[in-house]
């Protein structure tokens, strides 16, 4: 594990989060962080709030009250847009599945992150071939991945290809949703290592949402929800 | 552009529902473009049905009706002119020419005009063209006839071909004792020419020699070689086509004959009189415009509602934009983006349909309609009409990416699908 330095990856302090739509719930986090260049597995059942956090962290959803800071910056600090720039800049994101725009080639969908994201797409001379040096470590033929749409390609190199996307440009953060529940225990295996090794090699720290522990072993840190947010439901406060 | 060719591809992952809205929008822009087409050709076609006549004269009524039948074989004259005013009028100073003209008779649903050979070197259409012969020539016995195109062709009538004239317009009573002949069919023209029967004035009058009340007198008939021997000069004429020497003039003798004292006349300037018929007509124009144009708004409405109902399926999609860094306004961009590429491609689709269109139907409704529809590069007014299509495409696809707008903000980063 590395040492905790000073300015955190992920830090959520007192955070509350009251969702009113159909199914109202209201989500508390009093402290969770994580440290720059760690990798993190964060337990949760379905409906204990993970998707959510997710969100947060990500700045795709605000919370009322209480203070986030990816990468020490502040995200109540950030106009709308601007944690929308943020986003593409400093975080990668691979979801459980369904990750690609399906008519898109491969290499479209990874290259697309680049052009929300100009710092990203500064750290890099030549994109495709960085694309392609990525699809290519992580076992996707180049002819599938400029030819092919993505609807083309298996869940399973889905899942890569979108692995590719949020390591390109090295992001400082990559947040992953259950990705590998749809892919079986083989390829589960081969996937997480792939995963590991290119957020190694770019120096970003991970944080992986599962419901299963096992995977656990890999990271530097196993956290469970329930411990870190409590989450209410019915009617809305 | 990344962006484009995304959505480019987008649409064609879509290409059946996509491809029914664009032919959708395509087919109503062609069929606005074609009314706009036919508009002005008709307009066109209409306004030049006669030329170089400054003045028509027949007796008081009004100068729509006197136009209508005077020159387009609609319709009759309350009433004639008699040839002692229609003499008076040729010899007045100002009048360069005159033609006169004899309505009444027809042959198988056809207008009969009885007619001098100055007619064929006096009437001018479409902007000063003179009639032309494409069979056969004038008048050079008593009893020839004239065809315009259209009654050749229509009953299938060649030079030498022997005709009855019947009496009246609506009549089973024949002229069957003098039997005309054709010595001349004219050539196309779009004109109401096409469709009429030409006579000589004194041919008109040969026929009802012998009549008398709408029927022939009993026992008095007049054979056909006998009433060469008569004088046949009428004694009235429905009207008659004037020339002016000087335009200058034409002010002065309209109002001398409409003031004339012995005979209620009426005399036209055929332009203002067609002016005033197009106004009557130009309703219907006006009806049709409006309809092809809510024919284009409800395919632009078919266009939203389509992109409307596509957005549930592509919360994924959005989902996933919203991952990467896209902005709420990137998602409406997208779909503003999307909407105006559907309206560009059926844009230039309609006009490929119109120009197809014309091209294959132009023959067929010159020769059905007399109408001459040019086919000519798009006017200014054209692209304007077609940029105004576009940018109400994106006017309304407004409405499903407010609505993806707010999909966006409610939903997150959250993918159910």
């Amino acid at each position: 594990m590395k040492e905790n330095t000073a300015i955190n990856a992920v830090q959520l302090r007192d955070v509350s989060f009251t969702w009113t739509g159909r199914s109202p719930f209201r989500l508390d986090i009093e402290d969770f962080s994580i440290a720059s260049g760690e990798t993190v597995l964060l337990l949760g059942e379905s409906g204990s709030g993970k998707s959510t956090l997710l969100s947060l962290i990500c700045g795709v959803i605000a919370p009322e009250q209480g203070d986030i800071q990816v990468g020490g910056t502040r995200l109540a600090d950030l106009s709308s847009g601007a944690r929308d720039q943020f986003r593409a800049n400093h975080i990668g994101v691979i979801f459980q599945q369904f990750n690609l725009l399906s008519y898109a080639t491969a290499l479209d969908n990874v290259l697309l992150a680049l052009h929300f994201a100009p710092e990203r797409r500064g750290r890099i001379g030549n994109p495709r071939a960085e694309a392609l040096r990525l699809t290519d470590a992580l076992g996707l033929p180049d002819s599938l991945v400029i030819n092919a749409p993505a609807s083309a390609l298996s869940v399973g190199q889905q899942q890569r290809v979108a692995v590719a996307r949020a390591l390109i440009g090295a992001p400082a953060l990559i947040v992953a949703d259950e990705p590998t529940s749809s892919l079986d225990a083989d390829a589960q295996a081969s996937f997480l290592d792939l995963l590991f090794a290119q957020a190694k090699e770019a120096n970003s720290t991970l944080l992986m949402v599962s419901h299963d522990e096992r995977l656990g072993a890999r990271f530097d840190r196993l956290v469970d929800l329930g411990n870190v947010a409590h989450v209410e439901r019915g009617q809305a406060a | 552009m990344i962006f484009l060719r995304l959505a480019i591809k987008s649409l064609i992952s879509r290409r059946m529902t996509v491809g029914l809205t664009i032919f959708a929008i395509a087919m109503s822009v062609a069929l606005f473009l074609g009314v706009e087409k036919v508009r002005t050709g008709a307009q066109a076609s209409f306004a030049d049905t006669i030329s170089d006549t400054d003045l028509i004269v027949g007796a008081r009524s009004g100068s729509v009706q006197l136009l209508l039948y005077s020159v387009f074989r609609i319709g009759n004259a309350t009433n004639n002119v008699s040839w002692d005013s229609y003499q008076d009028i040729a010899a007045r100073p100002e009048v360069d020419w005159i033609v006169p003209m004899s309505l009444g008779d027809s042959h198988r649903g056809y207008r009969v005009m009885g007619t001098t050979d100055a007619f064929f070197e006096r009437y001018r259409y479409r902007g000063g063209r003179a009639l032309d012969f494409a069979n056969g020539g004038r008048f050079s016995d008593l009893f020839d006839t004239v065809l315009g195109a259209d009654v050749a062709s229509d009953l299938g009538y060649k030079l030498g071909d022997p005709i009855i004239v019947a009496h009246g317009l609506e009549s089973f009573t024949e002229h069957d004792d003098k039997p005309f002949r054709v010595s001349g069919i004219l050539a196309k023209t779009g004109t109401p020419v096409d469709r009429t029967v030409l006579i000589s004035l004194e041919g008109i009058e040969a026929i009802h020699v012998d009549w008398q009340g709408g029927a022939q007198r009993p026992g008095r008939a007049v054979s056909a070689d006998a009433v060469r021997a008569m004088d046949l000069t009428p004694s009235a004429i429905t009207a008659a086509l004037v020339g002016v020497k000087s335009r200058l003039q034409v002010f002065r003798l309209q109002r001398e004959i409409n003031e004339y004292p012995q005979e209620p006349l009426l005399a036209i300037l055929p332009g203002v009189a067609l002016q005033e018929l197009w106004g009557i007509v130009g309703v219907a124009e006006t009806a049709l415009i409006g309809v092809s144009a809510m024919v284009i708004a409800t395919a632009l409405l078919g266009m939203a509602a389509m992109i409307f109902a596509g957005l549930n399926e592509r919360r994924r999609e959005m989902a996933i934009l919203r991952a990467l860094g896209a902005g709420h306004t990137t998602i409406v961009a997208m779909l503003l983006l999307e909407a105006t590429l559907i309206a560009t491609v059926s844009a230039a689709l309609g006009t490929l349909l119109l120009y197809a269109g014309l091209w294959v139907a132009r023959p067929y409704v010159d020769a059905a309609f007399g109408l001459y529809l040019p086919i000519n590069a798009p006017t200014i007014h054209e692209l304007g009409f077609l940029l105004a299509v576009v940018a109400a495409a994106a006017f309304v696809s407004l409405v499903p990416a407010i609505r993806a707008y707010r999909m966006s903000l409610a939903h997150g980063m959250t993918i159910r699908s």
